[in-house]
């Protein structure tokens, strides 16, 4: 593995970022109830176990996003990275976890490494991921059956990939935002937000 | 059947009170029809019979907010131009007649951050800087007829007292004991429940046994030492010995029949807060972190250490099988050892900090029992695996330390705070087969 040696090259804080969001996103999928949680198995990870999910057609899925992100994190053409969340039935946006990416773009794959231990990166990462966690206890309840999407904010002229389709931002309208912690690789810094629709109750 | 179409043709022209289909639309039509707007342009200046100031003027240029309006002003029926006359049209009015003579060149850098800022605000994000895309093909969604479940692990709402017609959880204690003295130490394991149907308790630095069939109460051990105290109580399989840790970093081993201490083994270096026992093997662990095995039948009985925890340790248990110990502990780790000795533990994993005090598993109704501290004190039932709540159990005044089951699986007591130690009968069962203990009891701590 390129990350056992000291420094982090553009390849590998793609990895480092693309695999984050493996597993933040099944997270999410676990923590909201998106799925049952009897799909989901647990594995080791950043030193604290997290939720994967075993179904097939959706590991597929976000193995195909995951992929091309990492391609376009490489290439330092990927914004953002939006969870969506939306009630089956009436297609109302109830939930949006929206992660920015700031890419340096004087890395190039042919500079050297950075120098950033790997435990600190994810030491970070695992804070970003508790915190996910965490914040089950003050997101509304999703009481209805829900979907999710996968949105990615690339470059303008950044030729769309086979599969893949533009669509709208999905805004929430009338939303409360938290920010949450963020964390860098030196390449790459990842911040996290939840954006979630105000109640009326509270 | 064109013939028919034909002839229905025929005959709408012969009638003279159908609609002109084909005419163009008469004029009353064409002004009903336009949409209602604020702004006061283009009216056919003849047909004007108003009088009000705003509408005779056209003012040159329209800024550029309303140019996205439309500009003809619409009204039901007539062919009389009747104006409108709102607030919002007066004011507006006024305003450009009194700006007309302004220069209203705009340059170009003062429009750009304002059509961007429309740009952002209509498309939710700006398109010269990005594209959103996501990968299409079929939505995944859950199954049909998943059901969110967080909503009933997560909501306050009181849960009922009853759930099945044929099965009654009680919400009062059948029996509430007494318990003064009882070591208000989270880490601890003072309360244990023996397959002979007795209930072992440790107060401060006494050992009683409560006979649940007898009602009597028997005064095992108490301590020399005013100072030190009883950390844990386990009864081994068979329900005959009783293991005793204490703070003074001994384990004892008591039979119980004769009421008699039969040995005490030494060894550990801090208080013995958990004992577990497996078959001959007792599994004893300290505030150190260590865990010793003991065989109790031999002389040497220190046989294995299992180091790893690096604080104290909270909770210990054999799998049924016999295969497996789990070893909770105050770092917040959870290890696996495995039974063979020499090798080192099979799975560790970190958990996250929970509110439960006690777990134990309820085999009858296939549910879990907690008990919690902080605010609520309640002992709570919980379907398993779905982990749905089934009863809430209220009345301890204070944090809920310890729950054992009863041998017959039918009550669960639990040890408070509040000195007492109350047993709720709740899985009471209709069937005469008692479930084996030795595979269906676990019993942890989590911190």
């Amino acid at each position: 593995m390129s990350k056992t040696l000291k420094g982090i090259t553009l390849k590998g804080s793609a990895e480092l970022v693309a695999e984050f969001f493996s597993f933040g996103i099944n997270s999410i999928l676990y923590q909201r109830g998106i799925y049952p949680a009897e799909t989901f198995t647990r594995v080791t990870q950043y030193d604290m176990s997290l939720q994967l999910t075993t179904d097939a057609k959706l590991k597929n899925y976000l193995t195909n996003v995951i992929s091309q992100l990492k391609e376009w994190l490489f290439d330092c053409t990927v914004q953002k990275l939006v969870v969506v969340i939306t009630c089956l039935e009436t297609n109302e946006v109830l939930e949006r976890w929206q992660f920015d990416i700031e890419c340096d773009k004087t890395a190039k794959e042919s500079s050297a490494p950075r120098e950033k231990s790997i435990k600190a990166i994810q030491e970070e990462i695992r804070s970003v991921i508790r915190q996910i966690t965490a914040t089950v206890t003050f997101l509304p309840l999703l009481e209805t059956a829900c979907a999710f999407d996968l949105l990615i904010y690339t470059d303008k002229d950044l030729e769309v990939p086979e599969q893949w389709e533009e669509s709208g931002p999905q805004l929430i309208d009338q939303s409360e935002e938290v920010r949450l912690r963020s964390f860098t690789t030196t390449i790459h810094k990842v911040k996290s937000m939840v954006a979630y629709k105000r109640t009326n109750s509270t | 059947m064109s013939h028919f179409g034909f002839e229905n043709d025929i005959h709408n022209v012969l009638r003279l009170d159908m609609p002109i289909t084909n005419a163009p639309i008469a004029r009353w039509q064409r002004k009903a029809s336009t949409s209602n707007s604020t702004n006061t342009n283009s009216l056919s200046p003849n047909k004007s019979v108003n009088s009000s100031v705003s509408l005779s003027k056209t003012p040159s240029k329209t800024p550029g907010k309303n140019s996205k309006t439309q500009n003809t002003p619409s009204k039901a029926g007539g062919d009389r131009f009747i104006p409108t006359r709102n607030n919002k049209q007066l004011d507006v009015a006024s305003f450009l007649i009194s700006k007309e003579n302004e220069p209203v060149e705009e340059t170009s850098s003062s429009t750009a951050p304002k059509q961007k800022a429309w740009s952002v605000t209509l498309n939710g994000y700006d398109i010269e800087e990005a594209k959103i895309l996501h990968l299409g093909g079929k939505p995944l969604n859950a199954p049909e007829g998943y059901q969110n479940n967080l909503k009933v692990l997560y909501s306050q709402v009181p849960t009922p007292v009853s759930i099945k017609k044929s099965r009654y959880i009680s919400s009062v204690p059948e029996r509430i004991l007494d318990a003064p003295d009882i070591k208000n130490d989270f880490y601890l394991n003072l309360m244990d429940w023996g397959r002979q149907n007795l209930l072992a308790v440790g107060l401060a630095n006494h050992v009683y046994l409560w006979d649940a069939g007898a009602g009597d109460i028997v005064l095992l051990k108490k301590m020399e030492d005013d100072s030190e105290y009883i950390c844990s109580v386990s009864w081994s399989k068979d329900g005959n010995f009783l293991a005793v840790g204490t703070s003074d970093c001994k384990v004892e081993l008591w039979d119980v029949q004769y009421q008699k201490r039969l040995r005490s083994m030494d060894g550990h270096l801090a208080r013995v807060s958990c004992l577990c026992w497996n078959d001959h093997v007792l599994s004893s662990a300290s505030r150190s972190g260590l865990i010793h095995q003991h065989d109790v039948r031999v002389a040497d009985h220190h046989i294995f250490t299992f180091g790893g925890h690096t604080q104290e340790v909270c909770g210990l248990t054999w799998s049924p099988d016999g295969k497996y110990l789990a070893s909770g502990g105050n770092d917040n780790m959870v290890y696996i050892w495995p039974m063979t000795t020499g090798s080192d533990s099979a799975f560790c994993w970190l958990t996250h900090c929970l509110l439960v005090s006690s777990l134990v598993f309820a085999p009858n109704y296939k549910e879990l029992v907690s008990g919690h501290g902080f605010a609520h004190d309640k002992v709570i039932i919980w379907k398993y695996p779905s982990l749905s709540k089934v009863a809430e159990l209220e009345g301890h005044e204070d944090r809920v330390l310890n729950l054992a089951l009863s041998p017959d699986a039918s009550t669960v007591a639990s040890v408070a705070a509040d000195e007492t130690i109350r047993l709720w009968k709740s899985f009471e069962k209709d069937a005469i087969k008692k479930p084996k203990l030795t595979s269906s009891i676990i019993q942890q701590h989590i911190r």
